[in-house]
């Protein structure tokens, strides 16, 4: 995916890598940064927390969490090379200025439709912080994920379309 | 005296978990069919559809609705002639504790809000008692997730605010939800009361039914109006625009003090979950 290609609006379809990391794993990997060590993994940051998966599953409900929680630390990361994030709702004006800034892409999912979008992921593996359960950052093989480009890098923001 | 055990507590109370969790309600799924028949908006309307789909998925495939599978907050209505014969509080977050396993639902509970460690297993409930007449003892559960909760907000209005104060502070609210809280959402506001009062009323306005209307025809007026200026904010599902930003709002109100007009909003996602059961 490359992120100067989507346009704010469009509705798009990813298949790929991706890794989760919400609240308590932005705070963990600014502090990394913080004391002048890598990221543990380098793509696509999808905003979520899953449900554990029941048996014979690869994951149980995975969908967007409100993205805003992380505009705290999605600057630093941006700048360290995170260009893609993917969550549900607006972003601060810190965050839209570091997409422009640094050529990323904010995409968002639908928010509360976690059964759908399990069936997208097709393969799943703790890469960070198991003790964080849930909030563990996960690698996570999606196919066929339906998305939509909500800000770009050229100031396009489907929040201000309508 | 009719004796009840703790252990038909717990049990109703981790079955709620689940079925609360994993199938939509009959009035949420009407509002939502109803939404994407009359939605014009495109991406809006592709929202509506896929949060359809996503129901009829988490039906099937009997896996929760959405992964925050939340706080479980549980209203409980004893009756005075019955005896709970154990700890009701445990049984309750002996269930919730049950129905979180059993499901295979996400623990979202940490012991200290700010050192933050998970308590592991979905517990403790935010449990709500109040007695009634009879024996019966009525359990609902209304796993709340926080998308829309952080989103809610109380004020102590100024008794000359009067009704356009109140109505004003609802809809700006939900302007500031904008996408947040995953529209269509459910719009619950407590009137009156202290500021907890408020708070819980509001709470309780989204255990009705999203196509019900208050039993005051004033106050069921008030509901309609807002529902009107909360849906011309243009928000819509998803936050993409569109016809759809509210599928109800439910008002309850209770005597306030000569000084004040408290005013509360809950805000519930487009799932809204509870469910109730009597035993």
């Amino acid at each position: 995916m490359i992120p100067e290609n989507l346009r704010a609006g469009d509705e798009i379809s990813f298949t790929g890598v991706i890794y989760t990391a919400r609240d308590a794993a932005h705070k963990r990997l600014v502090q990394l940064l913080d004391e002048g060590k890598p990221l543990p993994f380098d793509g696509a940051v999808y905003y979520a927390g899953p449900c554990p998966a029941p048996p014979g599953r690869v994951i149980g409900s995975i969908g967007p969490t409100t993205s805003g929680r992380m505009d705290a630390y999605a600057p630093r990361l941006i700048k360290s090379g995170v260009k893609i994030m993917i969550g549900k709702g607006n972003r601060s004006q810190a965050v839209i200025n570091a997409i422009r800034e640094h050529g990323g892409v904010y995409l968002t999912a639908v928010g509360g439709a976690g059964a759908l979008l399990s069936l997208c992921v097709e393969k799943s593996e703790i890469v960070a912080f198991e003790d964080l359960g849930t909030e563990a950052v996960r690698r996570l093989t999606v196919r066929d994920m339906p998305l939509v480009v909500a800000i770009d890098s050229f100031g396009g923001n489907v929040y201000e379309l309508r | 005296m009719r004796i009840i055990e703790p252990e038909q507590i717990t049990d109703a109370v981790a079955k709620l978990c689940i079925g609360a969790n994993v199938e939509i309600s009959a009035d949420i799924r009407r509002a939502l069919e109803n939404a994407r028949d009359a939605e014009e908006s495109k991406l809006a309307r592709s929202v509506l559809e896929t949060l359809l789909k996503n129901a009829d998925v988490a039906k099937r495939e009997n896996l929760p609705i959405c992964q925050d599978t939340g706080m479980a907050v549980v209203f409980v209505t004893i009756g005075r002639d019955s005896h709970i014969n154990g700890d009701i509080e445990a049984a309750i977050n002996e269930g919730v504790r049950r129905g979180y396993k059993d499901g295979y639902f996400r623990n979202s509970v940490v012991h200290d809000p700010i050192s933050r460690k998970n308590t592991g297993d979905n517990t403790p409930a935010v449990i709500h008692y109040e007695f009634a007449a009879g024996s019966q003892l009525e359990i609902t559960v209304a796993p709340k997730g926080f998308g829309s909760e952080n989103m809610s907000a109380v004020r102590m209005l100024n008794p000359s605010d009067g009704l356009a104060g109140v109505m004003d502070f609802v809809t700006e609210t939900v302007r500031l939800a904008e996408a947040n809280p995953c529209p269509p959402i459910v719009v619950g506001v407590g009137v009156g009361g202290t500021m907890e009062k408020a708070a819980l009323l509001a709470k309780k306005a989204l255990l009705r039914d999203v196509d019900s209307a208050n039993e005051e025809k004033e106050w069921a007026e008030v509901e309609s109006r807002l529902l009107e200026r909360i849906n011309s904010l243009g928000i819509g599902a998803a936050g993409y625009g569109g016809k759809t930003t509210a599928l109800g709002v439910n008002v309850l109100t209770y005597p306030t003090h000569i000084a004040g007009l408290p005013v509360a909003v809950n805000i519930g996602c487009h799932v809204t979950r509870h469910k109730a059961v009597v035993l």
